[in-house]
């Protein structure tokens, strides 16, 4: 007699996927600057973690929001009791405000329609419940965040089709992959129920533009399958162009809004994934009314809604946060990419997110996924780091990295740098009398890579512009 | 709508049953002692809020728990960062322990052997997730927390099949019954995965004796399944017997380092013995290395945000603490019981024998029109809407006999329960006017056939609350009338 269920003994937990080795690589031997200098430091995870000082001084500032001032303990017992499932009227009223806020008061949320979860993770296994049922099927580009194929698909039985997107328009998410993932969902005889998109995308770190969200709210409709826009990292949107939400463009295009919801958290905008701050916002009201049931499997801490409540409400300092982040980020992420770019290394060019897709197509030995896990246990053994391969986010390309920045700080990030420096010095050095060979038809055999991967979009390391991705278009 | 899930259209969470109808008529008309006075009391809520008061006092001596600080220093980030499904290492080392304390320390917890999830709804789910497949079924003992038709069923597709217990020995899990449902399992094409029990039981308010758990583990290690025994009310043990964990029994028996060990799990929360529902504290201990490592991994769905875990760690450490509170938690409920029971005696109502829990389960089958669950709801009905009162009708917990309702008595205070009370006095006595010409006829007809109603001495009716050691059994008859009824019924008739 098989004694546990089928779930608990298979791998739909997804713990397997290269994502998670890298995590346990850095946690045997995780960076320090003073006890282990040596250590791997970590650029898989991504984090926020540039704003604390701003935050912890407001949270220092209000000890009524951690119920800690004289009022604040008879409110305790108030807090302590409170486990409707509804959510406390101030704590969605305060991240409908927030939402609307990031999005910059462009759009109106309603605090009647925001469900909890446990985190976003929670949000997303929560509306898969809702919308599919086991053997359906959601249609998502790739690359996607590989916590998808256990959140969505573990536990609820539903399937995945991969919508393909490609490098060689930036990875759009055109019309024609669309239709390709729809037909092949029939093809394999499942229902499409929904599309699920990540906008700002992880891992690309980019924001989708009007056009495109027109287009796929235009082809939602036409297929009449479930839109579910995952806006987890909308506040970290920190240069032009400015974000643009599913929720102003159904206020845009022909729609029916019973087919669209959005997944949100604070794990990602204000960097807090310890306190499981999930919210699922859906236009169809049966959604929400069937999401709030099911969302007594991982309501918020009551302690946490007051919490974020409290902190939200405060106009002052939402207004002054989304200024500081957006700040911080830019900044990180241009330091970032200007000294990877000086070392020749280039990536998608991005204004969100709090990592970047990393181009490391040329360091491959071949144009193989094989080749791309030996690159990455190069990363990791050699150079230290913890970045994500791209085939842990189902890119179709090898070569691409997803490295996240904003979870360490100045100090670590320079560790960082001259480990990629050096390390991609030594690489250039073995490249360098390659360049010159088609440069000034000098022969050298020192290069074990083949020609073909020596593509037009390599950068050149003099430059110190990003590659631009219209540069390296090749249509 | 035809483009959401079967799950979404369907009803099994459960939010139609009267259980959760008549929280939805009190929160129209809730009462308050000075702006609604004559709203509906909620006597339907299982919370304990007798002992927060105690709790206001250790949060002002140890400000950094709520301020997120250690030795006066914010830890903030640290928290806010802190995502480990594997939890808060100290938040499980005191969890254990202080699990471990209140089982007299007969049993001591390994911390690596618990998983955290957002409350004991999310714990009970995520068992079913790693122990049954879709279509598998677990036994559950009746009556049973409404809650559990949604949090075992809901979204995982596993069945429920009821063990049914009755009055006629105080609702005890019998061998018999434990069979019976086992053949209805196997009939309806289930496959058995296990048993779960409440431990102190919810609705009964009753813990387990060891026999009935002895019963259960010769079960399991005889068809090879699991056990899953939720324990959340194992703090609220109030007086004797003393609560006794499914764990114990297996110690004693030598059936550690068995495999019948890894079969028993057991499910805890902070919900109900500390009072703090809004947290979601929620636990799941098992010895299975292969159910403990699946439920980390699905516990990602719901952990318990770690603010409340540093939080209650720090509490929690704090044993000395812990111990008054516990006491005098038991002390408080045990006095709120009392009056509870007496009150109701004084109205004609009895409930059965209990010594934990946050309700009592009411015997209310004389009041019935007719021993029917429709004579059950139009009762029901009266007492929220007329009598104002929201309690649990025994149908909503699954009980297979009319006429029992959960009531709960921990989330109010002195004066309130009183009122309650004296509402429900009222209540039945003008119930008991009414249905006095009928019962007068109903009365002459027993009157003939069941002399034995007169070997029931007036003297049991008084002493029945002293009986520790054995359950009260009432005979399962329709029309058991209380005292007062059958004293004037048989005045009129003689």
């Amino acid at each position: 007699m098989v004694a546990i269920s089928k779930i608990a003994t298979g791998n739909g937990h997804g713990e397997d996927s290269p994502y998670f080795d890298g995590w346990k690589a850095y946690e045997t031997n995780p960076f320090h600057p003073i006890d282990r200098p040596d250590g791997v430091i970590q650029m898989g995870l991504a984090e926020n973690q540039l704003c604390f000082n701003f935050i912890k001084k407001w949270v220092m500032e209000h000890p009524e929001a951690s119920l800690c001032s004289a009022a604040g303990v008879n409110k305790f017992k108030e807090t302590a009791l409170f486990q409707d499932y509804h959510g406390m009227p101030e704590f969605r009223e305060a991240v409908a405000k927030f939402m609307g806020k990031v999005r910059g008061g462009r759009v109106k949320f309603d605090p009647d329609r925001i469900v909890m979860s446990g985190g976003a993770t929670g949000a997303h296994e929560m509306v898969a419940f809702c919308l599919a049922d086991p053997g359906e099927a959601f249609l998502v580009p790739t690359p996607y965040y590989p916590g998808f194929d256990r959140d969505l698909r573990w536990r609820t039985g539903v399937e995945l089709v991969p919508v393909v997107c490609e490098s060689s328009n930036n990875f759009k998410i055109t019309r024609a992959a669309l239709e390709a993932a729809y037909e092949k969902a029939k093809e394999a005889n499942l229902r499409v129920k929904g599309l699920l998109i990540t906008n700002p995308s992880n891992p690309l770190g980019t924001i989708l533009d009007r056009d495109t969200l027109k287009g796929i709210v235009k082809f939602i409709n036409e297929k009449n399958i479930h839109l579910i826009g995952d806006e987890i990292y909308a506040a970290t949107v920190f240069m032009e162009p400015e974000f643009v939400s599913i929720s102003e463009i159904i206020e845009e295009v022909e729609c029916n809004r019973d087919l669209i919801h959005i997944v949100y958290s604070l794990s990602k905008d204000m960097g807090f994934p310890g306190f499981r701050v999930g919210i699922v916002y859906s236009y169809n009201d049966a959604v929400v009314s069937c999401a709030r049931k099911m969302s007594s499997f991982g309501l918020v801490s009551s302690q946490t809604q007051h919490l974020i409540a409290t902190m939200l409400s405060d106009d002052d300092f939402v207004d002054s946060f989304i200024v500081e982040s957006k700040e911080q980020l830019f900044k990180r992420h241009k330091s970032f990419t200007l000294s990877l770019s000086q070392v020749g290394i280039g990536s998608l060019k991005s204004n969100a997110g709090l990592f970047i897709w990393m181009d490391l197509r040329k360091l491959l030995k071949e144009k193989t996924f094989d080749a791309e896990m030996d690159l990455w246990r190069v990363i990791i053994n050699e150079v230290k780091l913890n970045v994500s391969p791209g085939s842990s986010f189902h890119c179709d390309e090898p070569g691409w990295f997803r490295v996240c920045f904003a979870n360490m700080d100045d100090n670590t990030m320079e560790v960082a740098l001259l480990r990629i420096t050096t390390f991609m010095h030594k690489h250039n050095e073995a490249m360098v009398p390659r360049k010159l060979c088609r440069r000034a038809s000098l022969k050298l055999s020192l290069s074990r890579r083949r020609d073909d991967f020596m593509s037009q979009n390599m950068m050149s390391p003099q430059s110190p512009i990003p590659q631009s991705p219209l540069v390296r278009a090749r249509t | 709508m035809g483009l959401l899930s079967r799950k979404a259209t369907c009803n099994t969470h459960g939010q139609d049953s009267s259980y959760f109808l008549g929280w939805q008529e009190y929160e129209k008309n809730p009462y308050n002692e000075v702006n609604n006075p004559n709203g509906i009391i909620q006597m339907g809520l299982a919370e304990n809020q007798l002992c927060l008061d105690l709790l206001e006092p250790w949060l002002m001596k140890n400000p950094d728990a709520l301020g997120l600080k250690r030795d006066g220093i914010s830890i903030f980030k640290e928290l806010a960062l802190f995502q480990d499904y594997n939890g808060f290492p100290a938040f499980k080392r005191a969890l254990v322990d202080f699990m471990g304390e209140i089982r007299g320390n007969k049993v001591s917890f390994d911390p690596n052997h618990v998983v955290l999830t957002a409350g004991a709804t999310s714990a009970n789910e995520t068992l079913m997730f790693c122990l049954a497949d879709q279509g598998d079924a677990f036994l559950l003992p009746t009556p049973y927390y409404p809650g559990f038709d949604r949090d075992l069923r809901w979204r995982t597709g596993v069945e429920i099949v009821p063990i049914h217990c009755t009055s006629s020995n105080g609702f005890k899990v019998t061998l018999p019954a434990i069979e019976q449902a086992y053949r209805q399992a196997q009939k309806r094409k289930l496959r058995v995965k296990g048993f779960l029990v409440t431990n102190p039981s919810n609705p009964l308010g009753t813990t387990m004796a060891r026999d009935e758990l002895d019963l259960l583990i010769n079960f399991i290690e005889d068809k090879q399944i699991h056990l899953i025994s939720d324990e959340i009310y194992s703090g609220t043990v109030f007086t004797s017997p003393s609560f006794v964990s499914v764990m114990e029994v297996l110690k004693d028996r030598n059936l550690d380092q068995t495999q019948v060990w890894e079969r028993v799990h057991i499910v805890y929360s902070l919900s109900k013995d500390l009072g703090l529902p809004g947290f979601r504290v929620g636990a799941i201990y098992s010895n299975d290395p292969v159910v403990v490592s699946a439920a980390t991994k699905m516990s990602s769905f719901g952990l318990v945000s770690s603010q409340t875990q540093y939080l209650l760690s720090a509490m929690l450490l704090d044993k000395k603490f812990t111990k008054e509170y516990m006491s005098e938690n038991h002390k408080r409920l045990q006095k709120q019981q009392k009056d509870l029971v007496s009150g109701l005696e004084k109205a004609g109502i009895r409930c059965l024998n209990s010594n934990a829990g946050l309700f009592c389960w009411v015997d209310m089958r004389h009041l019935l029109k007719s021993n029917t669950f429709e004579a059950e709801m139009e009762l029901w009905q009266k007492i929220v809407y007329h009598v104002k009162i929201n309690i649990s009708p025994g149908s909503s917990c699954h009980c297979i006999e009319p006429g029992w309702f959960r009531v709960c008595f921990a989330n109010m205070s002195e004066s309130t329960l009183k009122l309650a009370i004296q509402r429900l006095k009222s209540f039945v006595s003008s119930i008991g006017m009414k249905s006095q010409s009928h019962q007068e006829l109903k009365s002459l007809r027993r009157k003939a056939r069941n002399n034995w109603v007169f070997r029931l001495s007036l003297q049991s009716f008084y002493d029945r609350e002293q009986d520790t050691t054995t359950k009260v059994s009432f005979s399962y008859r329709p029309h058991f009338m209380s005292l007062s009824n059958i004293a004037a019924t048989l005045d009129a008739a003689a």
